[in-house]
């Protein structure tokens, strides 16, 4: 065992990470940084998003405006204080994004340019063309390189949180070049560790997007919050699931059906705007629950296209142009032209709803703060109650920078009291797990991990998924409750210790479980419908008197523990969500 | 029947195998499997042992890049379908970088290449961010854009033969890194970058073969990079010549 000593471990070097490390470098550059990801950090997840980042910074915006934008698209489960806050600080991050190299795109005049985005009704969606997370990600990384008390640890797979009188002490973590485990002790531990929609079959995920800090922070008794509430992203390649950005509507791209027609005009989108003028909040710009929820019913209907690759509808840009297509998406270009031989120039792409991203996570506070005292959490892993039941496109790369500062500031707050505990004092617990890890290494059961991946997966989509029906939903509990018991029968072939993916993938398996179970179990006990969750058949209606609540899972010996937490709710009153033509009107009112 | 594509795959397990070896699989064949989708199917269905990097299947995280057919590709989004006509698709660890283990390349040498450039924005003097954004034209950012879309997937350093043969050789990428900052309207610290591009290990060494433009995925052409690295210090050895010739020592 590897003992190591540290004031912060960030697990996690993504756009929250990093933003973190930075952050925390920053408040006190006398406190030594430890920045410790499975992957480099320029391969984090945050690279893939692509549209943008929201910030408001036209004059005739408002920070009002983003706030309603945000409470509303997330049909009131977000927590108004909270939405407050980042809405007040998003753009000031941008900025400093943008002091640090990052290059947003920019009018001829050399200003700031913005792009309309689904659910806003002004346009205040910063882009880096439509590579918004990969200059984003790759800015912070090179920045954070100039900060000499960043360290960082690449390569190195987290397997457990270590407590000590009850507070998070440290973690532990496999050195993958090796496989040898390494205990590090730290006064703050922040989780920034991505989202976990790997547990859906088709998704716009990487693969190391396996919910490792949820599931490491929901087996310490922390709770998992609003785990239901998983976003379908409505254009996602049929096949792979990879992502098209909702920048290539923003920026006048449409959608029809299998005979031409822009269908979402009979989903209360409408009325049909004009070709080539996308009007926020209108048609193609509402908001993601509602796009993917229209292709479901098209399909069903039996008037989605079908391809070699599955069901899809087709995402039409060519009256954009080919210079207009280059100049903002031209990455769109290649991946359509890479993975469904389709030039988006001369012709439109097919597309489908697939998995995208996780509302919930890990319960925090509105400073980061955890229910374990030491343990903070930010980005897409944490639950800070900004998104509510939907998330608004573009909100969640501004939420890195912003969360991920104020996480890195309280841990840094935190680890200036007092030096980490002695590592000495976490060594019998650590070596403890470690037999546990070593004993999965070497397992010999007669389950293969694949096999209880992709029927975790596809359970997920059956039981979890956009529209979700009683029977499966309580069929997708008990397989999942099934998989876990399978999953302790696991027998792995590679006993080698350097670079063992597969018992790496074994252990990201066991975190992805623990997630399922938390969405599957969260799902059942919302008895309503509400932003992406949609229970048509039991439950049709959003049910505020019942359910205008969080919900918190905690880890229990069968099954999860459900519990309920009052949302925040300052200025806006829950009102019914309306977009297109109803929306319009109800703003003259 | 399924049409079968024969996949041979370097492996090599440092605690087992004294050289790197070759496995050969079959592997279903369909129109849109990429390397990085057989690799899968292999670990998945025939030979869990495999280890490679991946994770974002869009050619955008850097993780995949291996040798196809002996050039560096990413496995992502290199197509079973284009090698058809040959016998087999032979798949290695990138070259001239050490093998951790079967196609997962030691890249941590690339890595620290690329921090010793100072690879962040230099100002002699940072504004406030309630300043507002430093102005930047369209045009001024089209100076280093093409710089600016290295995803450091490495590519270009198993393309380069002065790399292969020094490691100490800080490589396309990281010139190119340099070179995205030295360029950018906004920053102001290619006097203290000069240091490194001048340096043995810097733009000199480059024999302008020109391979890491052919092999990078992302159009980013680290050579004009290089060869613009070398006009930029040719110009910093003549001001500083001059300088001294004019009993200013401090150039």
């Amino acid at each position: 065992m590897d003992v190591r000593q540290a004031d912060i471990v960030i697990v996690g070097g993504g756009g929250a990470g990093l933003r973190a490390a930075i952050a925390a470098a920053e408040a006190n550059p006398q406190l030594d940084i430890l920045l410790l990801s499975k992957v480099y950090p320029m391969r984090s997840h945050t690279v893939a998003a692509e549209g943008g980042c929201a910030g408001v910074i036209q004059p005739h915006d408002s920070l009002d405006a983003h706030f309603d934008d945000t409470v509303s698209g997330g049909d009131w489960l977000c927590d108004q204080d909270v939405v407050d806050y980042f809405v007040r600080h998003a753009t000031e991050e941008n900025l400093r994004l943008e002091h640090w190299g990052c290059p947003w795109s920019r009018k001829p005049d050399g200003s700031i340019n913005v792009r309309a985005f689904g659910g806003m009704k002004i346009e205040r969606t910063w882009f880096a063309a439509d590579k918004s997370g990969f200059h984003i990600l790759h800015t912070l990384f090179q920045t954070s390189l100039k900060y000499p008390s960043i360290r960082r640890c690449d390569e190195y797979f987290c397997t457990d949180l270590l407590l000590e009188g009850g507070a998070c002490a440290g973690i532990q973590a496999i050195d993958m070049r090796t496989g040898s485990h390494t205990l590090i002790a730290a006064s703050a531990v922040i989780l920034a560790t991505g989202g976990a929609a790997r547990v859906y079959r088709y998704n716009t995920n990487g693969g190391i997007v396996t919910g490792d800090g949820m599931a490491l922070a929901y087996r310490q008794g922390v709770p998992l919050r609003d785990m239901e509430f998983v976003q379908y992203h409505p254009t996602g390649l049929p096949g792979s699931g990879i992502l098209i950005t909702e920048a290539a509507r923003g920026e006048g791209g449409v959608l029809t059906n299998r005979d031409g027609y822009r269908y979402l005009q009979d989903y209360g989108l409408g009325p049909e705007t004009p070709l080539g003028e996308p009007k926020n909040k209108h048609m193609e710009l509402g908001p993601r629950d509602r796009l993917s929820q229209a292709f479901w019913h098209e399909a069903q209907a039996g008037r989605a296209l079908a391809t070699s690759r599955g069901e899809a509808v087709n995402l039409d840009l060519r009256h954009l142009g080919e210079a207009r297509i280059n100049e903002r998406l031209p990455f769109i270009r290649d991946l359509a032209r890479t993975y469904v031989n389709v030039d988006a120039v001369h012709e439109p792409i097919p597309v489908r709803p697939t998995a995208h991203y996780t509302m919930g996570g890990i319960q925090t506070d509105r400073y980061t703060a955890t229910a374990l005292s030491g343990l903070f959490a930010a980005g897409e892993c944490a639950s800070v109650g900004l998104h509510g039941a939907n998330r608004l496109g573009s909100n969640s790369l501004a939420e890195l920078s912003v969360f991920g500062r104020v996480a890195g500031e309280q841990a840094a707050a935190r680890a200036s009291q007092g030096p980490s505990v002695d590592p000495q004092r976490l060594l019998a617990r650590a070596q403890d797990n470690a037999a546990v890890w070593e004993a999965l290494r070497e397992s010999t059961g007669n389950e293969r991990l694949a096999t209880i991946r992709d029927e975790m997966a596809r359970a997920m989509e059956d039981g979890a998924g956009i529209f979700r029906l009683p029977g499966q939903m309580r069929q997708t509990c008990t397989k999942v409750a099934e998989l876990k018991d399978r999953y302790s029968d696991l027998g792995l072939v590679d006993r080698s210790r350097a670079f063992n993916t597969e018992w790496l993938n074994a252990i990201e398996l066991g975190y992805l479980l623990d997630v399922a179970e938390a969405m599957a179990h969260a799902a059942l006990a919302r008895q309503e419908s509400r932003g992406s969750h949609q229970r048509p058949e039991d439950f049709p209606q959003r049910d505020d008197a019942q359910f205008l609540k969080h919900s918190l899972v905690y880890r229990a010996a069968d099954a999860p523990r459900l519990d309920w937490q009052d949302v925040v709710i300052t200025r806006s009153q829950p009102a019914e969500r309306h977009y297109g033509a109803a929306g319009q009107q109800e703003n003259k009112s | 029947m399924t049409e079968t594509v024969t996949v041979r795959v370097q492996r090599y397990r440092p605690e087992e195998d004294t050289a790197p070896w070759e496995q050969s699989f079959e592997v279903p064949y369909s129109e849109d499997l990429s390397i990085l989708d057989a690799l899968n199917q292999i670990k998945d269905q025939q030979d869990p042992t495999l280890s490679h990097r991946w994770s974002c299947r869009m050619a955008i995280c850097g993780s995949c890049g291996v040798m196809v057919n002996n050039e560096p590709k990413l496995s992502c989004k290199t197509f079973l379908r284009d090698y058809r006509e040959q016998a087999a698709v032979t798949v290695r660890a990138l070259d001239n970088f050490p093998i951790e283990r079967d196609l997962v390349s030691d890249i941590s040498g690339f890595i620290d290449h690329l921090e010793t450039v100072q690879p962040w924005l230099i100002r002699s003097e940072e504004q406030p961010v309630s300043a507002g954004a430093y102005p930047q034209t369209p045009e001024q950012m089209q100076r280093y854009a093409a710089f600016s879309q290295c995803i450091n997937c490495g590519l270009c350093y198993a393309a380069c033969p002065q790399f292969g043969r020094d490691p100490a050789f800080l490589g396309p990428g990281a010139l190119a890194l340099a070179q995205r900052y030295n360029l950018d309207s906004r920053d102001e610290g290619a006097a203290q970058r000069m240091q490194w591009l001048n340096a043995g290990e810097g733009v000199w060494s480059c024999t302008f073969v020109g391979y890491c433009s052919e092999v990078c995925p992302k159009d980013v052409d680290p050579a004009a990079a290089i060869n613009r690295g070398k006009v930029a210090s040719d110009i910093n050895y003549a001001v500083n010549l001059l300088n001294i010739l004019r009993g200013k020592d401090d150039a």
